[in-house]
């Protein structure tokens, strides 16, 4: 008996006789109504991340400024990131195409990024490897990350971004920077991933 | 049939583990304050939830229906991981998970391998397995690194290494990180930031160069085949995205019926845990993801026969939040190590004697690591009854002599009313020769409680005697 068989049957031998049960799912829900922008972005910012209101035709100027006061020179840029986002930057765009290597992504100065979904209740921002995005990697090593999040992608609570995700895709649910509580349960922001995070909602 | 290995032997009974961690004052500073914090930041963020009693209801509910259904989910589970691309292999125990883990990579040719925390690879010793083929396994968890530099076992589900201060750890580090690879800075101060700093700089270049990494997951989606593993230090990502093979060992009762219940599960356990709204990193994945390679090991080890008890199946739903650990009275005194499991704490004393069986004097002593108080039930996200599942697992495991002479003396005493009558008349009389202590094996109940004051009359002898009180 292979040991899939084995354990089947004692799942089932376990189970003989036992009442099912009913799931009620008196909870909040998926709404129908949009995320508050001012709840997400005050979320954010309870996990010490850098948050910034732009209004659309500001973007540009904000992700230059954003850039210069970093210092950053080099940044990874996904593809599908809006190019006019990036027209005022003062700073060099890498493309991961060909892939780059851990190390090549390890040596730039940080990542833009737009993201799927946004949560206002728990300030998460969730990516899903869609345009703008790029794979898993390219939020994690670079030591800095600024995400462009738009006011529709914001949603209220996490019900209604499990409802908009798709499973198939590879996704990261990012709420803050990187952080510790391992040592006296006293939070340190930044471990491996990015030790800044810098969020542009575009109202 | 082998008794189930769950990561350390079972050692001395849980009583004389507890009286040595309580005469380590330094222990029970770092507990009490650790505990303290947490408690706090999860009952505020608890409390701003105002649907929280729905959520524990419905995630109670879902795991109680995948448990009933667990044979039906694992199928489709593994129908869906194959789907996307994955490979799924089947481990009866913990030998077994071992063995395939190790054939794993050892047919990608690699000697070193990364590792996400992970309860599961805990529970079966995976690390030590590994070595015995001529693998090092990494911990990458900053808790588990401490605990692994020090050649240490943990002591809390969440917070590993909850037990050292930030001075000890300090030293750890300064002491060992050059043995595993990068040494920690000359100038080391006991300072978290500087601390997680080292371990950052310890951990980098492992991360961009292994191959081969070995996780948990908290959660396995049979409808979809997603893993969903939650984290804080961004170690796990490192770990589930840049290696070229992934190996994920999950017990079987991770498994979740649908997509949409992460709904529930994404809010109960970040709250429940960390205390905070979410965590930091929540990574999932599906089959074969951008290309890499991955194996799911579904594990069993002692689960079905956990699962056999109508009682004790209700800790098969533990999310391993350590929410019960953080209010238990107990652990915050005893510690973690006093419990001789991977699993400490109310769910470990639950958790261990039905995974492991009763056959050492440790697990029959964890039963009765605990006041009953209730706190661990009140806060369980999932609302395991722990209490209930304790005095269940108490009657079952062999009392000491002594309290069986006891209680089948009692028993024969209250059988009748004329005995209990005679003895009270007797007892009465006796009043001013009752002893402060009980002798010989009795004096174990005196030893922390007072003998109760003999009346002159028992109640029945005052209400003949005044007709209730009117004569």
């Amino acid at each position: 008996m292979s040991s899939r068989d084995l354990i089947l049957a004692r799942v089932r031998r376990a189970l003989a006789g036992v009442p099912d049960v009913e799931i009620t799912r008196a909870y909040r829900g998926p709404s129908e109504r949009p995320g508050e922008i001012g709840l997400f972005e005050e979320r954010v910012r309870d996990y010490h991340a850098v948050v910034h209101l732009v209004d659309e035709p500001g973007v540009a100027e904000r992700v230059a400024l954003s850039l210069a006061a970093r210092g950053a020179r080099r940044v990874v840029v996904p593809a599908g990131f809006p190019a006019p986002w990036l027209a005022a930057a003062d700073a060099e765009a890498v493309a991961d195409d060909p892939p780059l290597s851990a190390a090549d992504l390890g040596a730039v100065d940080g990542v833009l990024t737009t993201c799927a979904v946004a949560i206002a209740e728990t300030g998460t921002i969730v990516l899903d490897a869609g345009p703008g995005q790029g794979r898993r990697a390219l939020s994690l090593v670079p030591d800095y990350h600024l995400c462009v999040v738009r006011t529709a992608q914001i949603v209220a609570g996490v019900p209604d971004a499990v409802a908009r995700l798709a499973p198939a895709r590879p996704l990261t649910w990012i709420s803050g920077p990187s952080a510790t509580s391992d040592i006296e349960l006293n939070r340190v922001e930044g471990v491996h991933g990015p030790r800044t995070l810098e969020v542009l909602i575009v109202t | 049939m082998s008794v189930t290995f769950l990561g350390m032997p079972p050692t001395r009974p849980f009583p004389r583990n507890a009286a040595r961690a309580l005469r380590d004052s330094q222990l029970r500073f770092n507990l009490r304050k650790a505990t303290r914090t947490i408690r706090a930041r999860r009952a505020s963020v608890v409390a701003e939830a105002p649907d929280w009693a729905g959520l524990r209801e419905a995630g109670r509910a879902i795991k109680e229906h995948t448990l009933r259904n667990l044979d039906r989910y694992l199928v489709r589970l593994e129908e869906a991981v194959t789907a996307a691309g994955g490979h799924v292999h089947w481990a009866a125990d913990a030998a077994e998970a071992n063995r395939i883990v190790a054939g794993l990579v050892k047919a990608t040719g690699e000697t070193e391998v990364v590792k996400v925390k992970s309860m599961a690879t805990q529970e079966i010793g995976l690390n030590e397995a590994l070595l015995e083929h001529g693998i090092t396994a990494y911990e990458t968890d900053l808790a588990e690194l401490i605990v692994q530099l020090g050649d240490d076992q943990p002591s809390h589900i969440l917070v590993p290494a909850i037990h050292r201060n930030r001075a000890e750890i300090r030293e750890i580090f300064a002491e060992h990180m050059a043995g595993w690879g990068r040494p920690a800075p000359e100038d080391l101060t006991d300072d978290p930031a500087a601390l997680a700093e080292a371990a950052r700089l310890h951990l980098r270049e492992r991360f961009l160069k292994t191959k081969v990494a070995i996780s948990g997951a908290n959660f396995a989606i049979a409808e979809t085949g997603t893993m969903v593993v939650l984290e804080s230090e961004g170690n796990g990502r490192m770990c589930l995205t840049l290696p070229r093979t992934l190996i994920s060992v999950v017990g079987i009762e991770k498994v979740l019926p649908t997509w949409r219940d992460l709904e529930v599960f994404l809010q109960l356990l970040p709250r429940s845990s960390t205390g905070e709204r979410m965590n930091p990193y929540t990574s999932m994945w599906t089959g074969a993801a951008e290309g890499q390679e991955f194996h799911l090991v579904l594990l069993d080890n002692g689960r079905t026969g956990v699962l056999a008890d109508e009682v004790g199946r209700q800790a098969l739903r533990c999310i391993r939040c350590s929410a019960c650990l953080n209010v238990c009275p107990v652990y915050e005194r005893a510690g973690g190590h006093a419990y001789g499991s991977v699993y400490p704490g109310p769910i470990g004393a639950i958790l261990t004697p039905q995974l492991r069986g009763m056959g050492s004097e440790l697990d029959r002593s964890l039963p009765y690591a605990s006041s009953l108080c209730g706190a661990c039930y009140e806060v369980c996200p999932v609302a395991i009854d722990i209490p209930s599942v304790l005095v269940d697992l108490r009657s079952r495991a062999r009392h000491p002599w002594p309290e069986r002479a006891g209680m089948a003396a009692a028993g024969w005493v209250l059988e009748r009313s004329g005995r209990l009558a005679r003895l009270q008349r007797a007892a009465g009389r006796l009043r001013r020769l009752t002893p402060r202590r009980l002798p010989g094996p009795l004096a174990g109940w005196t030893d922390t409680r007072d003998l109760p004051e003999m009346p002159e009359e028992s109640f029945r002898e005052w209400w003949d005697r005044t007709d209730g009180g009117r004569r």
